[in-house]
């Protein structure tokens, strides 16, 4: 059961809930994917329109624990105020803490990052860092006191899977105290599995989910996927080598 | 006074943020608040005082990843 900030979450699996063809289907796709946290931001609210009360009023339904981010924020004086506005609308002191540095690829501000994050943190936040899997960079996050880190798969919404397993693989060995949540850039339920073969706590799944043709199946996919990555990281995989080593004894074998 | 709420131009008369908040039609929603890039708190919105080219940020909840 992964643990964020000394709350521990059944779910080894977080739920985006952007980008659903409505919002009967993101409710039916967390219920079938047991997605125990869910990912929600904060937009300009036009006087007397009801888009975010309504969303609000759907969030609060779907009985899981609501982490705020900071998407779209490309400065840190942004990310900090909209991690303070989030934090009163949403009475939390998680944030999902984005600061983007490239308009392209999406990926982290490295040094804004670690300056947002020291301010937050100070400020009693309890943040949830978007960043790369660049172990100077991590370094600095947990010694910041970060608690939790969140590199990316690959770029937010590409569906490419992971870009770099081995920088993966290094931050689970560098860090095995820290909760580990891979964020952004799977776009199937047996990337999200690699993810937890490889003894990460989490996955957070947006994209793929809300996009497929049937999200709340794919929810359900990912779910399935996600325990069967921890149940085998936990059951010690075999290591890999690179000859081949018979299965069936050789003894005994009929002399033909 | 011209000021900008959410990126638009608008024109009021009111000198409280809070004040502003319910000619906008805002005082029941579920909304936050910055002002010249600052948060604002709900306790602070009575006092905030608004001026000629003040920019004001009213957000709510919204979908995310």
């Amino acid at each position: 059961m992964p643990s964020f900030y000394g709350v521990d979450v059944p779910s080894k699996l977080m739920l985006g809930t952007s980008q659903y063809p409505s919002p009967a289907i993101l409710a039916e796709s967390f219920r079938r994917s047991g997605a125990g946290i869910a990912t929600v931001s904060v937009r300009r609210e036009a006087g007397g329109k009801r888009a975010g009360q309504d969303f609000w009023n759907l969030i609060q339904q779907l009985n899981v624990i609501v982490l705020p981010n900071t998407a779209g924020c490309y400065s840190v004086r942004e990310a900090i105020t909209t991690a303070q506005m989030a934090r009163e609308l949403f009475n939390t002191d998680w944030i999902k803490l984005e600061v983007i540095g490239h308009s392209d690829t999406l990926q982290p501000n490295p040094f804004g990052l670690v300056e947002a994050a020291k301010i937050l943190t100070e400020d009693g936040f309890k943040v949830f860092p978007y960043c790369t899997e660049d172990l100077v960079l991590c370094e600095k996050l947990a010694a910041i006191g970060c608690q939790i880190l969140m590199p990316w798969g690959a770029p937010i919404g590409s569906g490419l899977g992971l870009i770099n397993p081995y920088g993966l693989r290094s931050l689970r060995a560098h860090f095995p105290e820290i909760t580990l949540v891979v964020d952004a850039g799977l776009g199937l339920p047996s990337q999200a599995a690699q993810v937890m073969e490889m003894g990460y706590n989490a996955v957070l799944i947006n994209t793929a989910v809300a996009t497929a043709g049937d999200p709340a199946a794919m929810a359900e996919s990912f779910a399935k996927s996600v325990a069967a990555g921890a149940l085998a990281y936990a059951a010690d995989p075999m290591l890999p080598r690179n000859m081949a080593a018979p299965s069936t004894p050789t003894i005994g074998k009929a002399w033909l | 006074m011209k000021i900008t709420v959410n990126g638009k131009p608008t024109e009021t008369q009111q000198t409280k943020l809070a004040d502003l908040l319910i000619e906008l039609g805002h005082e029941s929603m579920h909304v936050a608040t910055a002002v010249n890039e600052s948060f604002i708190p709900v306790s602070a919105r009575i006092t905030q005082t608004l001026q000629v080219g003040d920019r004001v940020e009213i957000v709510a909840p919204r979908q995310g990843g």
